[in-house]
């Protein structure tokens, strides 16, 4: 219980440090790096919660797609960041206040909260005990039987995304010499090879 | 000294304010905005998933699921339209984006 605890707060005090360095550091790949920590160890949450798919799920997409794509178009643009910093200084006593007084609100409301009484009689999906079946053999029951119209919509999404962001990045230049296969292939005979012999030419 | 639901409560909590500070502070870098959206997305996934687990249904799972992939998509977007933006305009500063201001 006490490793439970202890493995809890190593986790959610790195994340919430991660999460904090994001947004201070000087240097967005600073702040890439950090966001990756921040998903690892949110990832390191979730197994201790018992959900390891997407766990795993978490490391997978975010630290291997969404983070290393930050990465590739931090480093891609060449901006001058330091300038892109300037009304950081200017943005923060209201944003602190904003912050505070939010973040107020919300641990205000976690502290009180209770589950319905009625809540235990609405759930849909039970977990099954993890020794019948693990959490992914689990997810995949639900989600391939009552959630397979969500799946395939999420399917959809992603292909919408892929799509679109090949439409946008795509770039015609207009002279731009390309090799036509076609073309020499179906080049006709207008060379003709001649045997020219040494110092007398054609 | 055990550890319930209202731990990861209040660290989703923290994150998701995180988050919002951070789109109030960085308010002219695109690329920490779109990271700290990532940041608020997380947060909702670690209550989605501390309830599921709390409760015992599993749909909260499945729900974090489709959240993950909403975000994903959304940064493959965000930063496609970025890169075109630097393309055409050399410069990512979110108040040199008023082209549509008329």
């Amino acid at each position: 219980m006490i490793l439970t605890a202890l493995f809890f707060y190593l986790f959610a005090g790195l994340c919430a440090a991660a999460a904090f360095m994001v947004i201070a550091a000087r240097n967005p790949v600073h702040s890439v790096l950090f966001l990756i920590l921040a998903f690892v160890n949110a990832s390191g949450l979730f197994v201790m919660m018992g959900a390891e798919f997407l766990a795993m799920i978490l490391i997978v997409v975010y630290v291997g797609a969404v983070a290393v794509l930050f990465l590739f178009v931090v480093m891609m643009l060449d901006v001058d960041f330091a300038e892109l910093r300037q009304g950081f200084l200017n943005y923060l006593p209201i944003g602190a206040l904003i912050g505070v007084v939010f973040l107020i609100e919300l641990l205000l409301v976690v502290a009180v909260w209770a589950i319905g009484p009625g809540v235990p009689k609405t759930i849909t999906a039970p977990i099954p005990p993890a020794e019948v079946y693990s959490n992914t053999e689990a997810l995949g029951l639900v989600l391939y039987t009552r959630y397979a119209y969500f799946f395939q919509i999420a399917g959809l999404v992603l292909l919408v995304a892929m799509i679109g962001a090949i439409v946008l990045t795509l770039r015609h230049k207009p002279n731009v010499r390309r090799q036509n296969i076609a073309d020499q292939v179906a080049r006709p005979r207008e060379i003709e090879l001649k045997q020219v012999r040494p110092g007398q030419g054609i | 000294m055990t550890i319930g639901l209202g731990h990861y409560l209040a660290l989703a909590a923290v994150l998701f304010t995180l988050g919002i500070l951070g789109i109030f502070l960085n308010r002219k870098n695109v690329i920490i905005i779109l990271m700290s959206i990532e940041l608020i997305l997380l947060a909702v996934n670690i209550n989605l998933v501390a309830f599921s687990t709390h409760l015992g249904d599993l749909v909260g799972q499945v729900f974090a699921l489709l959240v993950l992939t909403v975000a994903a998509a959304e940064a493959a977007i965000g930063l496609a339209i970025l890169a075109v933006y630097f393309r055409n305009r050399g410069s990512i500063a979110v108040e040199d984006i008023n082209l549509m201001k008329g």
